[in-house]
C-alpha cells in the first residue's frame, strides 16, 4: 500500500522530537490497514500535535484548542464509514477534559492519539495536566503543587473500550497504532515522547527514562474488558429505527366563533393544578371556533411548588401583543396565583368575569364573580383548572362546551381523555 | 383551515427539518431547551442525528464537524451558551462553515433570569467573536416568523457559507401561538454551491471563479478536503502572505455586507400623513403594531418599520424608509443596543427612545406615550 505522507509538506518538528517518529508510524499503520487517503479524516488539535493533518494526504480538519474530539464526533456521525483519527497533545487533554470524558463514555469509533510530551512545547514549556511534579518547566513552581493526571486510567474510569499506553520509541509503534485504529469504538493511545525544544533542556527524558517510568505503572494494553459495548453510531441508528415521525397537532375549524372581540384570559393557580394544560386546552377550544390564540406561562423553576399562571389571548384576528393588562376573564384558583396579579385584579370593572375557587381571597374589584366550592364538589387540586374551564364554557362567552370537549378529544388519548370528559360531565351536572 | 398550536421554539425545529437540517447538537438551557426536545423527536425518525452535548462548546464542535461532512446543522441556546459559543462561532465565520445558531434570548448579563425575556444579545451576536467580521442575524416577531426565518437562515448559511443567528426571545420561543404552517410560503430549499466537475484540483477556499463564496465539498467524499481554523490560503493550508491574508479578510467582510439587500427581511407600514416612524424588531413589534392601529383609528397615523434582518445592518432599507419622517422612535427590549445603529445612519433625525430591561414586555401603552409625548 502506498504511503499517505504529503511529500510537499514534510514534518517540521524540532530535531530529536518524537513526533516525527509518530508521523512515520501513523503512515505505516494506515498502510497496514490499507486505508486510502479519502477514507481517512485526521482531526488535529492545537500545538505541535496540531501540525499532523498537514503531513498527510487525507481529509483534514484543524480547529480550536481542546475541541478536536467534538469535530471528530460530528464527522464520524455524519460519515460512519470514515476512519477518524484525532491527534492531541497533553495540553489538549487538559483544556478539553470534558470532551475526553464524553468521548470515552459515548464510544464513537474514533481513535485518539495522545502525543504526550509533558509540557506545552509551542508556548514556552509551561506545565500541562501530565507534567511530573518534580519536573522543571516554564511555569515556575506551579507544577510542584499539582498532581499529574494519568490519562489512561481516567479513560478506563470514564468507560473507554480501548486504552493503551506506550513509548513513542517502541519498535512496533505502527502495529500499536493500527490496533487502536482497528478497534470498533473509542480508542485512546497514550504515547509518551520527548520535547527537545523545551522539556529536555532542563529534564532528563529519553527512550530509557520513558521505558523506566512506564515500567513502574500498571500496563494498559488495549481492550478494556469491562467497557466493551456497542459502538455509539451503530447503536444510535439501531435505537432510532422504528421511531415515528410526529406531526404537529392539527386543530380543525369546526364551530362558529362566540366572540368578535379580543379576549384576555388569566388563569391564576399553583403548581400541580395543571394550569399550563388548561391554558393549552382553552387555546385549542378557541381555535376550533376560528379564534387565533397565544399562551404565555409563568411558573417557578422548581416546577412542583409555587404559583403557576397562564395568560391566554383569543382573538378573531391576529393576536398582536401577547401581554395581558386588562383581562376579560380570570380563573382564580389559588391564593399564591392571585397574589402575583393582585394589582391587575384591583382594576377590573364589571365587564370582566372572575371564576373563583371558594377558598381563594380576591382583592376588592368590580368584576362579576362566580364562586365554585371545589371541596363541596369533591374536585381535587389537579382538576381545578379544567373544572373552572367547564364553568367558563357553560357561560358560552369565550368558548362553549362543544369546543372544550373537542379540545379534550384532540389533546388527550385513552384514559386521560375519558377522565377529562368525565370531569367535564360531572361539573356540568353539578351546575344544573 | 387546519391550524396548530406551537411554541416559537417548536416552529424553529419544524423550519429546520423542512429546510433539510439533519444534525442538531445542544445543551439544555431555559428558554431554548424545547428546541433540543423537539429536534430529538424530529431528527432520528428522519435518519438525522440529535445530540445532547456535554457543554455548549462541544455542541458547536459537533455541529461544525457534521457541517464539514456535508450535513445541514443547527444548535440552540441562550445568552450563557452564546457566550461559550464565541470561539467556535469565530471558526465558522473565518473558515466559512455553514451553521444556524438560535439564541432564545433571556434577561442577562450572565446567568441573569432564565425565564424572563429580553433582546439584550443583539450587539453581542454580531461582535461576540474575535476578528471583527460580519455575521447574519435574523429576528422573528412571532411563531410564523420562527418557521419562515429558520427556512431562510438555512438558505443563507448554505449560500454564504457562514453562521446565521436567529435572535429569538423567551417571549416568542416559549409562547404558544396558533399557526397554519401549510399556508406559509417558505423559500425554496437551497444547498451549498459545488465546484463544476472537472475543475481540478479542488481548493477548498478558492474564489477565482469570481464569486465571493468558495465552493464546497464535504469531508468524506473521494476528493480530499482540508479545513482549518488558522489563517489560510485558497488551498486550506496556513499562510503568512500579507496580501493573501488581506484579500481573504476583505472577501469575508464584503461577501455579507455587500449582499445584505438580498436578504433584508422586514415589515413596513407607511400611512399617508405620518410624521413619526417607529422602528423596532422582535416581540416588541407586536406591541408597536397595536399602537400603529390605534393611531390610525384616531386619525393621527404613524409609520412602522419592523426589522427582521438585524445584521448586517440593512442600511439602505432604514435610510430610505426614514428619509421622509420628521421624527424617529426606536423601541427595543434592552437599553439602546440598536438605537446606536439608527442614530449612526440618520444623524439629522431626532430619535426618541423607549427601552426596557426588567423581564416584562413593553406595552402598547408605553409606546403610545412616547409616540405622543416624546
Amino acid at each position: 500500500m502506498d504511503s499517505l505522507l504529503n511529500l510537499d509538506r514534510p514534518p517540521v518538528f524540532c530535531p530529536g522530537c518524537s513526533h516525527t517518529r509518530v508521523t512515520r508510524a501513523l503512515d505505516n499503520a494506515l498502510s497496514l490497514l490499507k486505508r486510502k487517503g479519502h477514507q481517512v479524516a485526521i482531526v488535529s488539535d492545537i500545538g505541535c500535535s496540531g501540525l499532523f493533518d498537514t503531513f498527510f494526504h487525507t481529509h483534514a480538519l484543524h480547529g480550536l484548542h481542546g475541541r478536536a474530539l467534538t469535530y471528530a464526533a460530528g464527522i464520524k456521525l455524519a460519515r460512519p464509514d470514515l476512519t477518524v483519527i484525532v491527534t492531541m497533545g497533553d495540553g489538549g487533554l487538559g483544556i478539553g477534559g470534558a470532551h475526553l470524558l464524553a468521548a470515552c463514555r459515548r464510544n464513537l469509533d474514533i481513535t485518539l492519539l495522545v502525543l504526550n510530551n509533558f509540557n506545552f512545547g509551542m508556548t514556552g514549556g509551561q506545565y500541562s495536566v501530565t507534567t511530573p511534579t518534580d519536573a522543571l518547566v516554564g511555569s515556575g513552581f506551579l507544577n510542584r503543587l499539582e498532581h499529574p493526571m494519568d490519562v489512561g486510567r481516567v479513560a478506563v474510569a470514564a468507560g473507554a473500550g480501548y486504552v493503551s499506553r506506550c513509548s513513542s520509541y517502541r519498535k512496533d509503534l505502527a502495529a500499536e497504532l493500527a490496533a487502536a485504529i482497528r478497534h470498533e469504538g473509542f480508542a485512546l493511545l497514550d504515547m509518551w515522547g520527548v520535547c527537545t525544544g523545551r522539556y529536555t533542556r532542563r529534564n532528563r527524558m529519553g527512550p530509557k527514562q520513558i521505558d523506566e517510568a512506564l515500567g513502574a505503572l500498571e500496563p494498559l494494553k488495549g481492550p478494556v474488558a469491562a467497557n466493551q459495548r456497542p459502538e455509539y453510531g451503530r447503536h444510535y441508528r439501531q435505537a432510532a429505527q422504528g421511531l415515528t415521525d410526529p406531526a404537529p397537532l392539527a386543530v380543525p375549524l369546526r364551530f362558529a366563533a362566540l366572540t368578535r372581540t379580543r379576549q384576555e384570559i388569566l388563569i391564576l393557580g399553583s403548581a400541580g393544578q395543571r394550569i399550563n394544560t388548561a391554558g393549552e386546552l382553552l387555546c385549542l377550544a378557541g381555535m376550533t371556533g376560528g379564534l387565533q390564540a397565544t399562551q404565555k406561562n409563568e411558573y417557578n423553576i422548581t416546577v412542583l411548588r409555587g404559583p403557576s399562571l397562564s395568560e391566554i389571548v383569543l382573538c378573531p384576528t391576529a393576536v398582536g401583543y401577547t401581554g395581558i393588562t386588562k383581562p376579560t376573564v380570570v380563573l382564580a384558583l389559588s391564593d399564591e396565583g392571585v397574589q402575583r396579579r393582585r394589582a391587575v385584579l384591583r382594576h377590573l370593572d364589571e365587564t370582566a368575569l372572575i371564576i373563583r375557587a371558594a377558598d381563594v381571597d380576591l382583592p376588592p374589584n368590580a368584576a362579576r364573580t362566580t364562586t365554585i366550592d371545589f371541596k363541596a364538589l369533591q374536585i381535587k387540586g389537579p382538576d381545578r383548572a379544567l373544572a373552572a374551564l367547564t364553568v367558563l364554557a357553560a357561560k358560552k362567552t369565550v368558548v362553549d362546551g362543544d369546543m372544550l370537549t373537542t379540545a379534550i378529544e384532540l389533546r388527550f388519548k385513552k384514559d386521560v381523555r375519558q377522565k377529562a370528559l368525565a370531569l367535564v360531565a360531572r361539573v356540568c351536572s353539578g351546575l344544573q | 383551515m387546519v391550524a396548530s398550536l406551537l411554541e416559537g421554539n417548536e416552529a424553529i425545529a419544524w423550519g429546520a427539518v423542512d429546510a433539510g437540517c439533519r444534525f442538531f447538537a445542544g445543551y439544555p438551557i431555559t428558554p431554548a431547551t424545547t428546541i433540543l426536545n423537539t429536534m430529538l423527536k424530529l431528527l432520528p425518525p428522519r435518519g438525522g442525528i440529535c445530540l445532547q452535548g456535554e457543554d455548549e462548546i462541544a455542541s458547536m464542535g459537533y455541529c461544525l464537524g457534521a457541517s464539514m461532512a456535508g450535513l445541514k446543522t443547527m444548535t440552540a441556546t441562550s445568552g450563557p451558551g452564546i457566550s461559550l459559543y464565541s470561539e467556535q462561532t469565530g471558526f465558522a465565520v473565518g473558515s466559512e462553515i455553514p451553521i444556524v445558531i438560535v439564541d432564545v434570548q433571556r434577561l442577562g448579563p450572565s446567568t441573569g433570569s432564565a425565564t424572563k425575556g429580553a433582546d439584550g444579545d443583539i450587539q453581542f451576536l454580531q461582535w461576540g467573536t474575535s476578528g471583527g467580521l460580519p455575521v447574519i442575524v435574523l429576528a422573528p416577531v412571532d411563531v410564523k416568523d420562527c418557521y419562515l426565518l429558520t427556512r431562510h437562515a438555512f438558505n443563507l448559511a448554505e449560500r454564504y457559507r457562514c453562521p446565521v443567528f436567529i435572535a429569538s426571545n423567551k417571549e416568542i420561543g416559549m409562547t404558544r401561538e396558533s399557526v397554519n404552517l401549510a399556508a406559509l410560503k417558505p423559500p425554496e430549499v437551497m444547498a451549498r454551491l459545488q465546484p463544476s466537475p472537472g475543475s481540478t484540483p479542488f481548493l477548498p477556499f478558492d474564489t477565482s471563479h469570481g464569486r465571493k463564496v468558495p465552493c464546497f465539498l464535504p469531508v468524506g467524499d473521494t476528493t480530499l478536503v482540508r479545513q482549518t481554523s488558522s489563517t489560510h490560503g485558497p488551498d486550506g493550508y496556513i499562510t503568512t502572505d500579507p496580501d493573501q491574508i488581506a484579500r481573504n479578510q476583505k472577501r469575508l467582510l464584503h461577501k455579507l455586507n455587500d449582499a445584505v439587500n438580498r436578504f433584508t427581511f422586514y415589515r413596513r407600514l407607511q400611512p399617508a400623513g405620518a410624521s413619526t416612524l417607529v422602528i423596532t424588531y422582535g416581540v416588541t413589534s407586536r406591541a408597536a403594531r397595536a399602537v400603529y392601529e390605534r393611531c390610525r383609528q384616531q386619525g393621527a397615523p404613524i409609520g412602522l418599520l419592523v426589522l427582521k434582518t438585524l445584521w448586517p445592518v440593512p442600511e439602505k432599507l432604514i435610510c430610505d424608509t426614514a428619509a421622509p419622517y420628521r421624527r424617529l422612535v426606536v423601541v427595543e427590549m434592552n437599553q439602546g443596543l440598536y438605537r446606536r445603529e439608527i442614530e449612526r445612519l440618520l444623524p439629522a433625525h431626532p430619535v426618541d427612545f423607549l427601552g426596557q430591561m426588567d423581564g416584562r414586555l413593553i406595552t402598547p401603552e408605553q409606546i403610545e406615550e412616547v409616540v405622543r409625548h416624546g
